[in-house]
C-alpha cells in the first residue's frame, strides 16, 4: 500500500523517507509510454527494500535529500519516478529486484546521454544501497521512435556485401600492437584472400608511434581491394576511427570513405554522444558502423553492481550501431549461454518476449529499429563451428583472430579452414542434419577436401575455455508436473 | 581463379542432389526461389539476369531443378546462381544465394589503381570478362 504523505504535510521542510515522498507507489500501473527499469538492489543492512527502491526511484528522477517547496511549482507527481514492485531475488537473501517506472517526459528525445544521466547518473553512488545493478529496461515504442537506430542494419549490410545464408567471418589483426602499416596490410590481404569477409583493427589500434593511422588506412585499402579482385567478393576492414576528439574521428572517417572502405569502427569508450554522432555520420555516408565494446567488462560483469550488457545492447540498438561484440559462449571471454542468447535476441529480433531464463524481464517491441549484427570474438576456432552456429545462429560475425593468424600453414590457410568449416556446417544444417551432434563428423569429412581445415582441427582440437560464468540468469526453467 | 561469391563456393561444386536439398530448405522456409545468370560476376553487379521470375508457392524442388536444367542448357558456360527470397516482415530480402554453374575458365578480376593526391589511390575492381562484348565472353 502506498505510504505517500499527501497534501500540505508532504511539503513541510525537513527530511522524510523516500517511501513517503511519493517514490513508492505499489498500486501504480505503468503506462505504455513509461520507461521501466529493473534494478537489482542490495540495500545497506537495516534498510527496508521498499525504502531502498523508493530512494533509487527518487535519486534517478526528481528527488533531493530533503523536501523542497519548489516541487509545488511543478506537476511533480508526474515527474517522480515510481517504484511499484519489489521482489526478492531467488536464492539470495540480500538482494531485491525493484521495478521503477519513469514518465516519457523525463527524457529528451533521441538522446542516450540524457537517458543515462537520469537512470545511471547519481544513483549508483547513493549511500543507502550497498550495491545497485541495472538489469533491464523496457523502452516504450513512442520513445524508440525518437531514435534512428543502426545506420545500415543486418538486412542492408548483407545486401551491400552480397553475402547471404551464413554467418560472416572476420579476424582481428594480430599482434594487435607493433605492426607497421605495411606489415599490417599483409595480414589483412592474406586473411581476406583466404576466405574471410572482414578483418578488423583492434580496439586499441588508433595512431601510435609504430603506425600512424593514415598509413594503416592506405595499406589496408590496398589489401582490401586486392583481395576483392582475387576472390570476386566484397571485402572489408573495420577501420578504427576512435580518437581523442570528434574532429579527429570525423577526419579519419572521411579518409576511410575517400579510400572506398565499406565499414568503419569505433570503441564503446568514446561515449554515448560520440557514438550517436558517428552513427549519424555513417548513415549519411553509407558506411557500416562497427562497435567494439571496449571497457564494458568494468561495469557489466559482476552481478551485484553495474549495468547489465543487455541494457547496453538496448542502448546501442537505439544509439545506432551496425555491429556490436556480444559474446561467444564458447570462447575465452565471459559468456553464459542463456545470458548471451538474451543479448543476441535484443540485438536481432523485432520483438522480445519476456524470457527470464535468458535474463529478459520485459516484452519489448523494437518498433522496426534496424537489427544489429552481433559479433562473436575471442578464443574461438574452426573446430567449434557446430557449437557456434547452434548458440549464435546465422546472423553474426564470427571472428577468428588467433584461429586464423595462428594457423600452422599461414594466414590464408587459416582463413580458408574457417570458411570451409562454416560452409560445410551451413550445408549440413540446411539439409536437415543434426549438425550439433554430428558436428565433429561434418568437420572431419569437410577436412578431407581441405588440408588447411584438417591442420586447424589437429592444432586446436582440445582447446576449450571452460570457466564458470559470473553473469548468469537468476531464473531457471522448472519442470512442471505435466512435463 | 574461382570466384567465391555465394554461400557454398568454398566447397566442391554441389551435385544436383545437394542443390535439391538446399532448394528444399528454401521451400520449407516459405521462401520463393529464383534462378539468375550472368556473364559479368563483378562483386558489385547486383542484378544478374533472371531466368524467369522467382518461383512462388513451390511444393517441390523438382520444378526448380527442371528450370535449372533448362538454364544450364542455354548458358552452359555462364555463372548461374540460386537465390531464396524471404518476404517475411523485417527481412524482405534474399536469405540464401549460391552458385550452381560457372564457366570452365574463370578470367577473374584485376585492380585498377588511379593514383591520386598525396598517397591516396582510387581503386576499381575490373572484370576481365567485360573486355569482350556480350555474347563473346567465355568462348575460348
Amino acid at each position: 500500500m502506498s505510504e505517500t504523505i499527501r497534501g500540505k504535510e508532504r511539503y513541510e521542510s525537513g527530511v522524510i523517507p523516500y517511501k513517503k515522498m511519493g517514490y513508492w507507489e505499489p498500486d501504480y500501473e505503468p503506462k505504455d509510454t513509461d520507461v521501466i527499469c529493473l534494478f537489482r538492489i542490495t540495500p545497506q543492512p537495516g534498510v527496508d527494500p521498499e525504502e531502498a527502491a523508493a530512494a533509487v526511484a527518487g535519486e534517478s528522477s526528481t528527488a533531493t535529500w530533503t523536501v523542497v517547496w519548489t516541487d509545488r511549482l511543478t506537476a511533480c507527481e508526474l515527474y517522480r519516478a515510481k517504484a511499484y514492485r519489489v521482489d526478492p531475488v531467488p536464492n539470495n537473501e540480500e538482494q531485491f529486484f525493484a521495478y521503477i517506472a519513469y514518465d516519457l517526459d523525463l527524457f529528451e528525445e533521441g538522446s542516450i546521454a540524457n537517458l543515462t544521466a537520469s537512470i545511471i547518473g547519481n544513483v549508483f553512488g547513493f549511500k543507502a544501497v550497498k550495491a545497485l545493478r541495472l538489469e533491464d529496461m523496457r523502452m516504450p515504442v513512442a520513445y524508440l521512435k525518437t531514435f534512428k537506430g543502426a545506420p545500415t542494419g543486418i538486412v542492408v549490410e548483407r545486401e551491400r556485401l552480397d553475402k547471404f545464408g551464413r554467418p560472416l567471418l572476420g579476424a582481428t589483426t594480430k599482434p594487435k600492437l607493433g605492426l607497421s602499416g605495411r606489415n599490417y596490410g599483409r595480414v589483412v590481404y592474406e586473411a581476406l584472400k583466404g576466405g574471410l569477409d572482414f578483418v578488423k583493427d583492434d580496439e586499441n589500434i588508433n595512431s601510435q608511434p609504430f603506425m600512424h593511422w593514415r598509413d594503416r588506412f592506405l595499406y589496408v585499402a590496398e589489401a582490401v581491394n586486392k583481395a576483392s579482385a582475387a576472390t570476386g567478393e566484397v571485402k572489408g576492414h573495420y577501420m578504427n576511427v576512435t580518437a581523442a576528439t570528434m574532429e579527429d574521428m570525423y577526419e579519419r572517417a572521411e579518409f576511410a570513405k575517400e579510400l572506398g572502405s565499406c565499414i568503419i569502427m569505433i570503441d564503446l569508450v568514446i561515449g554515448y554522444t560520440a557514438i550517436q554522432s558517428m552513427s549519424a555520420w555513417a548513415r549519411k555516408n553509407d558506411m557500416i558502423l562497427h562497435l567494439h565494446r571496449a571497457g564494458h567488462g568494468t561495469y557489466t560483469r559482476q552481478k551485484s553492481h553495474g549495468v547489465s550488457f543487455r541494457v547496453i545492447s538496448k542502448w546501442m540498438r537505439m544509439a545506432g550501431v551496425d555491429h556490436i561484440h556480444a559474446g561467444t559462449v564458447v570462447g575465452k571471454l565471459e559468456g553464459d549461454p542463456n545470458t548471451t542468447a538474451g543479448f543476441y535476441d535484443i540485438l536481432r529480433e523485432p520483438y522480445n518476449e519476456q524470457n527470464l531464463a535468458h535474463g529478459i524481464f520485459f516484452d519489448q517491441d523494437w518498433a522496426s529499429l534496424n537489427k544489429v549484427m552481433p559479433v562473436a570474438s575471442g578464443g574461438i576456432h574452426a573446430g567449434q563451428m557446430h557449437q557456434l552456429l547452434h548458440y549464435l545462429g546465422e546472423d553474426v560475425v564470427l571472428q577468428f583472430g588467433g584461429g586464423t593468424i595462428g594457423h600452422p600453414d599461414g594466414i590464408a590457410a587459416g582463413a580458408e579452414a574457417n570458411r570451409v568449416a562454416l560452409e560445410a556446417m551451413i550445408m549440413a544444417r540446411n539439409e536437415g542434419r543434426d549438425y550439433l551432434a554430428e558436428g565433429p563428423d561434418i568437420l572431419n569429412k569437410a577436412a578431407k577436401d581441405c588440408k588447411p581445415l584438417q591442420a586447424a582441427l589437429d592444432t586446436w582440437k582440445d582447446i576449450t575455455f571452460d570457466y564458470t560464468s559470473t553473469d548468469t540468469p537468476d531464473f531457471v526453467p522448472t519442470a512442471t508436473a505435466s512435463s | 581463379m574461382r570466384i567465391t561469391q555465394g554461400t557454398f563456393s568454398f566447397l566442391p561444386d554441389l551435385t544436383d542432389e545437394q542443390i535439391g536439398k538446399q532448394v528444399k530448405y528454401c521451400i520449407d522456409n516459405g521462401w520463393s526461389v529464383g534462378i539468375e545468370y550472368t556473364d559479368d560476376p563483378h562483386p558489385r553487379n547486383t542484378y544478374w539476369e533472371m531466368w524467369g521470375q522467382p518461383m512462388f508457392d513451390l511444393k517441390d524442388p523438382a520444378g526448380v531443378m527442371m528450370e535449372l536444367e533448362d538454364c544450364r542448357k542455354t548458358y552452359p558456360n555462364l555463372y548461374i546462381r540460386i537465390v531464396g527470397f524471404d518476404s517475411t516482415r523485417g527481412w524482405e530480402t534474399p536469405r540464401l544465394s549460391f552458385i550452381v554453374n560457372r564457366p570452365s575458365e574463370e578470367p577473374g578480376f584485376g585492380v585498377v589503381r588511379q593514383e591520386w593526391e598525396g598517397r591516396k589511390v582510387r581503386y576499381t575492381v575490373h572484370s576481365y570478362a567485360t573486355d569482350k562484348p556480350h555474347g563473346q565472353r567465355y568462348t575460348d
